[in-house]
């Protein structure tokens, strides 16, 4: 039963989008349920404070307010906010879901008001009188870790989360052989997720049927169900979580929220349907951040560039208290710290460090951007110091194609690739060598063109569950209705990516059907067997397999009752046209929605088979999956006003067998300007207070549409041996490779004021300044100043 | 202490008491019920509320609802109507055709962004359509697929004109 490919791989626009750009879906703050009410927090001004005491009098006889509760009033009827991570030897810092005794970071919730709508809960909340008694901010990682240093958990002596190391291979010996040894230390700045919906939840519970529904704005409904069942100790089959159109995640939805749980416990506790709505500011608060590592990388290299060992420290800066997956993320960075490199010696050392500051968790990447950035600016200090071309160096490093599967000494198995294959499409679509050529010549002329190299794997389809904390599986079902419709019910839960067509895709060529006939169903509890979610750049890999293992169940018993209608050999039986039929003799055929009527009137089925068409599989990934790619940005930088111009982004991404070439450029270019925003533009930055000072989208600048170039993307193509799809992932490849890339080629247009390193974001007063320190040994490189109206993009001032 | 104001809105009278503080936005989403115009900061930067009023983009989250007494409103499930062909607006089918959206959040804001757009320059250049958009963040899709779907409205506005 071979299956034709009519759908697979072509570039079908979307199912989803008809009721998308009609105004027609309903994301979670767009439900409205009679006598609904309204919840606004009342949150913490302090980084750290003691809190003395609170009234809620006042707020209690507002006009329209329905409750005002503090966590003293909750007791014990909400249990804290759960982490999944366990390492070893790792403190806890569990949050309660409501401050009671002390606040650790801004914006923590200490109150909370419901009103009969959100302008009267808002004012009311503005009554709520919380007496604090400020305490020392530790706001600084480094000095948090400090002998004498205030301690943010009282009942630890310092403020060291967990250490976490590994080694692989002989790490003294390749640094002593080493002829050179290239160290750097690098920040990987702390950056606001900004999904462009903020979060929102509304919870309704029915007394006579014991049944709470919860609509949020969330990226993993079943583990959200089991985790609010837990925190309010109720059985399971009680909580319905509906995760509806969900505006964006990167990682800031996959997670369980204090305000979540606590909303959840308000339908109960008050019998009425109650909604919270974040605002922009308490998203950019209370939502988690991402990255926010400090790096001292080490590479020791011989003469001739080939790397012999890295050892690298890392400082996570994980906020005041884990949320989800905190701990995780830094390790994510230890495991791929190698990057496309035969590196045979390594060792990475984590710790991670409480500061008064929102969690860390995952975002779009996830330990992964940061570690490729770290190898990446790495490996072009060593091109720099040995006076080698940066994309010499990579390819010299590289793991041969034939080497596959790879085993990094970090214990990865990488599971396919092919390297040099995609740096030599991005040198050549690029014009590498004309524009290297052509920086030159800009040189002499005082201008200052950056080329910047990336080279990059990332880690996705997450994962097997020996290595993931809840559960790396993911779920389907297919089900074939009488009429010969199908349905599928995903575990993943899609926000965004598109699997409402893609896996109508699969299942259309499986089955020999129109992509029109399929339903895809995600993000109900009530509906979808339990999942796990879409995070990771698993929906596909992980998810899509799960779809085409239950296809292919569903479609052997299609194909036995077919043949046993024709009197023919299963195996020899052709799905497609609607039809099912012999390939030998298509006039020999039956018509699928037959087949499929045939199971369900169950006169006549082979003896023994059950009525009947529904199949479930739970696909248990055997590793992850290791796309990969090449990318180059130019730049060129105007040295009197030290801003930086993206004149060209060239991608070559692998990311296996494609569903949907489309999907694959939009999530490629997205992730590319997200990561345009880290390299250049975004940077959550907290006073020396614990003040957000970038609190909302007015001091937070993400890309908007001019500050990014036509991106020039291509594609290699291997598939990957983890399952039958050949897929791999693409979610968050963009944010993987483009960072290191944009800052390389910025780092390389300031080569000749003697820049070695700049920390992101690569702003124009902090390029400034470099160029201003700069003391030439020789003569000063002329400048030029970048003029106005040549229609370059990317002007902006801020 | 309400004001009675009174607007066209999608081609609909409207008329209600509203308290004088009431925003654009939760008038339209919150008392008429329209939720396609949505909020993603409350502050006048992201453009995801982006409505048309007489036919200029604004930002509905910047107004009162009073401030639009009187006024003709168009909102993205109003939009169709404007295409006069009886089904999608040209720019819609350009987001569709050309996967201008992933999330959708920011879309009918990006797109009556893009129509006010195509209104007063039918046949914008890329420059042209960046800056026009520039107004309106999405976080998704890198915003190339965007400026392809309005490209793809404006041949498609072109031909029909022809
Ligand atoms: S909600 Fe109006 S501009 Fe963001
Ligand atoms: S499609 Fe998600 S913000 Fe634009």
């Amino acid at each position: 039963m071979a299956t034709a490919t009519r759908y697979m791989g072509r570039p079908l626009k979307r199912k989803e989008d008809p009721r998308l750009i009609q105004g027609l879906s309903h994301y979670v703050d767009d439900l409205r349920l009679p006598d609904m009410h309204y919840v606004v927090f009342v949150r913490s001004p302090h980084a750290h404070a003691r809190i003395r005491s609170m009234d809620t009098s006042r707020a209690q006889t507002a006009p329209g307010v329905l409750a005002v509760l503090t966590g003293q009033d909750l007791g014990n009827a909400v249990g804290v906010i759960p982490c999944a991570a366990q390492l070893p030897e790792m403190k806890l810092a569990l949050r309660p879901p409501l401050a009671t005794e002390r606040v650790l970071f801004v914006g923590e919730p200490v109150a909370l008001v419901v009103a009969v709508d959100r302008y009267a809960a808002r004012d009311a909340a503005e009554l709520v009188e919380v007496e604090y008694e400020p305490l020392t901010p530790i706001v600084d990682p480094e000095k948090a870790l400090a002998r004498g240093a205030p301690v943010l958990h009282p009942q630890y002596s310092d403020n060291v989360a967990y250490r976490w190391e590994l080694e692989g291979g002989d790490v003294g010996a390749a640094f002593q052989k080493a002829d050179k040894v290239v160290r750097q230390k690098m920040v990987n700045q702390r950056l606001i997720p900004v999904a462009l919906e903020p979060r929102a939840v509304v919870a309704n519970y029915k007394p006579g049927e014991n049944k709470l529904t919860v609509w949020s704005t969330t990226q993993i409904p079943h583990l959200l169900r089991t985790q609010i069942a837990a925190a309010l100790g109720v059985p399971e089959y009680i909580v319905h979580v509906i995760a509806p159109e969900v505006g964006g995640g990167f990682g800031s939805k996959l997670n369980v929220y204090a305000e979540e749980v606590l909303v959840a416990h308000l339908a109960m506790r008050l019998g009425k349907p109650v909604k919270w709505t974040e605002s922009r500011r308490e998203n950019f608060q209370a939502t988690i951040h991402g990255r926010d590592q400090i790096a001292t990388m080490e590479l020791a290299v011989k003469r001739d560039g080939t790397l012999l060992g890295l050892r690298c420290h890392i400082l996570a800066d994980l906020g005041a208290y884990y949320q989800l997956l905190t701990p995780l993320i830094p390790t994510l960075t230890g495991l791929m710290i190698c990057g496309c490199y035969k590196i045979p010696a390594v060792r990475v050392e984590i710790t991670g460090a409480f500061t008064n500051k929102m969690a860390t968790d995952a975002y779009r990447g996830a330990g992964r951007p940061e570690a490729t950035y770290f190898i990446e600016r790495a490996i072009d200090m060593v091109a720099a110091e040995l006076k080698k071309d940066p994309a010499e160096i990579r390819r010299k490093n590289f793991p041969k194609p034939k080497e596959f599967p790879y085993a990094t000494p970090t214990g990865l198995i990488y599971d396919s690739a092919n390297y040099p294959k995609s740096l030599d499409m991005a040198l050549k679509k690029s014009g590498y060598r004309r524009l290297r050529a052509q920086q030159a010549k800009l040189r002499r002329q005082g201008r200052y063109l950056g080329i910047g190299l990336s080279t990059y794997v990332e880690i996705c389809a997450m994962g097997p569950s020996s290595a993931m904390p809840a559960g790396g599986w993911e779920s389907a079902t297919v089900r074939i209705e009488p009429t010969g419709k199908v349905n599928i019910l995903t575990g993943a839960s899609p926000h965004g990516q598109g699997q409402e067509t893609s896996f109508a895709q699969i299942a259309a060529d499986l089955l020999g059907l129109e992509p029109d006939d399929i339903h895809v169903v995600h993000g109900d509890t009530a509906i979808v067997p339990y999942g796990i979610g879409t995070f990771g750049s698993r929906a596909t890999a992980v998810g899509g397999t799960a779809v085409y293992t239950a296809l292919v169940k569903i479609r052997d018993k299609l194909a036995t009752i077919a043949g046993h209608i024709l009197q023919e050999d299963p195996q020899r039986l052709v799905f497609r046209d609607k039809k099912i039929f012999l390939k030998s003799n298509p006039a020999k055929s039956v018509a699928f929605a037959e087949a499929v009527g045939a199971a369900y009137i169950a006169k006549a089925l082979p003896a023994g088979m059950e009525p009947g068409l529904e199949a479930t599989h739970f696909f248990e990934p055997s590793n992850f999956t290791f796309p990969f790619g090449a990318h180059v940005a130019v730049v060129e930088v105007d040295p009197e006003t030290g801003e930086v111009h993206l004149q060209r982004y060239v991608a070559v991404d692998d990311c296996g067998n494609v569903i949907n070439p489309l999907l694959v450029d939009g999530q490629v270019h997205g992730g590319i300007v997200q990561a345009l925003g880290q390299a250049f533009l975004e940077e959550a930055v907290y006073d020396e207070n614990g003040q957000l000072i970038t609190g909302e989208l007015t001091d937070y600048a993400i890309p908007r549409a001019w500050d990014v170039p036509r991106l020039e993307t291509a594609r290699t193509v291997t598939p990957s041996p983890v399952n039958p799809l050949g897929v791999k992932g693409v979610g968050e490849a963009g944010t993987i490779g483009a960072t290191p890339a944009l800052v390389n080629a910025v780092v390389d247009a300031l080569a000749p004021f003697g820049v070695r390193h700049l920390d992101m974001p690569t702003k124009r007063e902090r390029i400034w300044q470099l160029i201003r320190k700069f003391k030439p040994t020789g003569s000063r490189p002329a400048t030029k100043r970048v003029g106005d109206g040549r229609g370059r993009r990317g002007r902006r001032k801020r | 202490m309400g004001v009675v104001i009174q607007m066209r809105v999608n081609g609909k009278t409207q008329q209600h008491e509203v308290e004088p503080r009431l925003l654009l936005v939760h008038y339209l989403r919150d008392v008429l019920g329209l939720t396609g115009t949505h909020i993603g900061c409350e502050t006048s930067i992201c453009g995801a509320c982006t409505v048309l009023l007489g036919g200029k983009a604004v930002k509905s989250c910047t107004l009162l609802a009073v401030q639009a007494d009187g006024a003709d409103v168009v909102t993205i499930e109003g939009l169709a109507a404007l295409g006069g062909n009886g089904g999608l607006h040209p720019v819609q089918e350009g987001f569709w055709e050309k996967h201008g959206l992933q999330c959708g959040y920011c879309t009918p804001g990006m797109i009556l962004a893009a129509v006010e757009l195509l209104q007063t320059n039918p046949k914008p250049k890329e420059e042209e359509i960046r800056r026009a958009i520039a107004g309106n963040l999405c976080r998704c899709t890198g915003y190339q697929h965007i400026v392809d779907a309005v490209q793809y409205a404006a041949r498609k506005m072109a031909a029909a004109k022809r």
